[in-house]
């Protein structure tokens, strides 16, 4: 046998994401996404010949390396089981560690899991712990990504009313998502823009909740994709890219990781044009203005016009590239999992699973997550139909 | 089928620091830094050069979230790197590797890990991997565990302190010829710790980092003189509650072991075994039927030098190097995770030219 195995998502679960999961544990969380991930693609935990796990921090929940304590509950125990953490990329590097354990024909069929329940910690006070010699982060994440965002808005002169626009969109989208965290009946875009600034210039209505919520999915090759009782994703191409946290060189705006991740992504699918080939794309935006600025280090757009993709209507659900339709990272943040749905959902549109936030006909899904300080990247790119070699 | 993997991948460079009690004016890059040149000397390779990067590291050690950002930034990721991180010992970090490395996309890896027990209680520390619920919060700590496990052993009638006694003493006597080993040479038993585990019986409390390099078939041969190829690597879990397990057997190590394939071929000359506590090598030698004809921890194992997080990956790399050397010729190599040897994970090497 020479080359990969084919990889085919026949299972996807996600619980229903809150505010505080009050009412289960850790393992009870994460049981729930991996038993609905089973029961779509109808298997049992005997199926299963491997588990990965991923989350952010272990601070996040004040358990440290959970996957000991969460073997039991992952149906693992007698099983390998691998525990990935690649800050808030982590969820899409969790499932592409899965997917080459299929791909190297190390294991037919294999879960792969993250989760945060920020309810259990305080997310804020994890990220930011003092530490000698290094930049604090001060408030958040936010805190850290405001000025890049201000640097994306003078360096294109996108008008200031752009982020606005993307969380209307995601916030409508996640309307349609039963899965989605928030759900804002009453949203206007006027709302938005009213909303309190928070770190200039993102409004409290431009960022991410903080979410208790798992994502699971279950990967298996040829052979159990042709079992799989509903259709299935194929992965078509997937990569990993890491740059530094702070250099002299680093472009904060535009990543290099975030642009070789995506064009070796785009290569190993046979991509040449992204922005008339992919029909829906799952992007990692935590703060809305990440939108246009990662339409445009993905290559939906040329540099500096990825705002005006965003104001022209091309992103909405029923727009020519729909992004997030399933609300995004806006409307649902369990950090760790985070980067798995944007991957899951991805997958859902080309099974033609993803219910009413379903975009019609999507045959090629970009999933996107990014983490750290702009500088982890890890993507996919899923399809209806199997890899042509 | 971790068996007769589809590639042939070798460790073709392994480097690591002193294991030090304390390293208080050291960063865990700064402790890193040494050990990632000299592997890459080892290879000529750059940083540019290699396909993949992972790591293995623990937030809670390290005292903050994100901690592996910062050794990244050492690493050097510029041009952006392919890249990847476990929160667990860097043997798993060599294993996703190698399974990288079968999926054909790339001939080499690096792969690293460090961990500082020095500026906290380790022994603290390690109870907040416990069921946070009902075990957590009472604050059961390594030591104590594992002398449960040592006690189920001498009721068993499966060894006696005396035999540990012994353990401890060849696992030191042996690190006498490991410049990198904390503890060297003869020691005292010591006191009781918590009974029935004396001082020598338990792992240092120390700082360290590791490195290795894979590549894979005639690369690793243009890297390496003598590569120790992976004929087979797998690992498995284990319930977490001690409650259900038999703590007197490692059926993980077990299974491991055959998905590995070393219950078949030749015999083993050496095992490197992360057997932090001297009751957990009974354990294991049981489990992976390996008698007195195998040299066992030849570089004094984890009771010379525990440096957590890296401790299991420098199994790894001194049963490669015992290969590269022409000291070994066929090796195994085992890391665990969690209390009481909940998660091991176990490899084949061998020094042989591979033929297929």
């Amino acid at each position: 046998m020479s080359g990969k195995e084919p990889v085919a998502v026949v299972g996807v679960g996600q619980t229903k994401h809150v505010a505080a999961r009050r009412d289960v544990s850790i393992a009870g969380l994460v049981r729930e996404a991996a038993q609905r991930a089973l029961d779509d693609a109808e298997l049992t935990w005997a199926d299963i010949d491997a588990v990965v796990i991923g989350k952010a921090p272990d601070f996040f929940e004040g358990v440290m390396m959970p996957e000991l304590y969460l073997a039991d509950a992952l149906g693992a125990v007698g099983k390998p089981m691998l525990r990935v953490h690649t800050a808030g990329s982590v969820g899409g590097s969790t499932a592409l560690v899965a997917a080459n354990l299929i791909a190297a024909r190390v294991h037919g069929t294999v879960l792969t899991l993250a989760f945060e329940k920020q309810s259990e910690s305080n997310a804020m006070w994890g990220l930011s712990l003092p530490v000698p010699f290094q930049q604090p982060l001060l408030a958040g994440a936010g805190g850290f990504f405001a000025p890049h965002v201000r640097a994306y808005m003078r360096r294109t002169g996108a008008p200031d009313t752009v982020g606005s626009l993307v969380a209307y969109k995601d916030r409508r989208n996640a309307l349609k998502n039963p899965y989605a965290h928030l759900h804002e009946h009453d949203i206007t875009l006027e709302k938005v823009q009213a909303s309190p600034m928070l770190w200039d210039p993102i409004r409290y209505s431009e960022t991410c909740p903080s979410s208790d919520g798992a994502c699971a999915m279950i990967l298996t090759d040829r052979a159990g994709a042709a079992r799989a009782p509903r259709p299935p994703a194929w992965v078509h191409g997937g990569a990993m890219r890491s740059e530094p946290t702070l250099f002299a060189g680093k472009d904060f705006v535009s990543p290099q990781a975030g642009k070789d991740c995506a064009a070796d992504v785009y290569h190993q699918a046979g991509i040449t044009d992204p922005r008339r080939e992919i029909d829906a794309v799952e992007m990692y935006v935590p703060f809305s203005w990440y939108e246009p600025m990662w339409l445009e280090n993905l290559g939906f757009a040329e540099e500096g016009e990825g705002w005006k993709l965003t104001e022209s209507g091309v992103t909405e659900i029923d727009g020519d590239l729909p992004v997030n339709p399933s609300g995004g990272v806006l409307s649902t943040n369990p950090i760790g999992a985070s980067g798995m749905i944007r991957f899951a959902e991805a997958a859902l549109q080309v099974r033609g699973q993803a219910g009413e936030h379903q975009v019609p006909d999507a045959r090629r899904a970009l999933g996107h997550a990014y983490g750290g300080g702009a500088q982890f990247f890890a993507m996919w790119l899923v399809g209806s139909e199997p890899p042509a070699s | 089928m971790s068996r007769d993997p589809s590639r042939d991948v070798a460790i073709v460079a392994f480097a690591q620091s002193d294991s030090l009690r304390r390293t208080d004016d050291l960063s865990e890059v700064e402790m890193l830094m040494p050990v990632l040149h000299d592997v890459l000397r080892q290879t000529g390779l750059k940083t540019s050069d290699i396909g993949f990067t992972c790591s293995g590291s623990s937030d809670y050690l390290a005292g903050r979230a994100f901690s592996f950002t910062m050794a990244l930034d050492g690493v050097g990721a510029w041009p952006p790197i392919s890249e990847s991180h476990v929160e667990m010992d860097g043997a798993w970090a060599l294993y996703e590797a190698w399974v990288k490395i079968l999926t054909g996309e790339t001939d080499t890896a690096l792969v690293y890990s460090y961990g500082k027990s020095s500026p906290g209680s380790v022994r603290d520390v390690l109870t907040r991997q416990l069921d946070p619920y009902y075990l957590a919060p009472l604050w059961p700590d390594s030591v104590a565990l594992a002398a449960l496990q040592a006690q189920a052993l001498i009721d068993a009638g499966e060894t006696d302190e005396p035999a540990l006694a012994g353990i401890a003493a060849r696992s030191r006597d042996a690190a006498v010829g490991n410049p990198h080993a904390q503890l060297r040479g003869a020691r005292p038993q010591g006191d009781h710790v918590v009974a029935p585990l004396r001082q020598g019986d338990c792992p240092p409390i120390g700082d360290g980092a590791a490195a290795v390099i894979l590549a894979a078939g005639d690369r690793a041969r243009e890297l390496c003189e003598r590569p120790a190829w992976i004929r087979g690597m797998d690992h498995r879990i284990e319930a977490h509650s001690l409650g259900v397990r038999d703590l007197t057997d490692s059926p993980s190590t077990r299974l491991a072991a055959r998905r590995a394939g070393a219950f078949d071929g030749a015999p083993f000359d050496t095992a490197e075994l992360h057997a932090p506590f001297t009751s957990q090598e009974v354990v294991l030698r049981k489990a992976l039927k390996l008698d007195e004809t195998v040299r066992v921890n030849p570089s004094g194992g984890a009771l010379a030098a525990n440096p957590v997080m890296a401790a299991g990956l420098i199994r790894l790399g001194e049963a490669a190097a015992g290969i590269h050397r022409g000291e070994s010729d066929r090796a195994l190599a085992h890391a665990t995770s969690g209390p009481c040897l909940q998660q091991n994970l176990v490899a084949v090497l061998e020094g042989e030219p591979h033929v297929r």
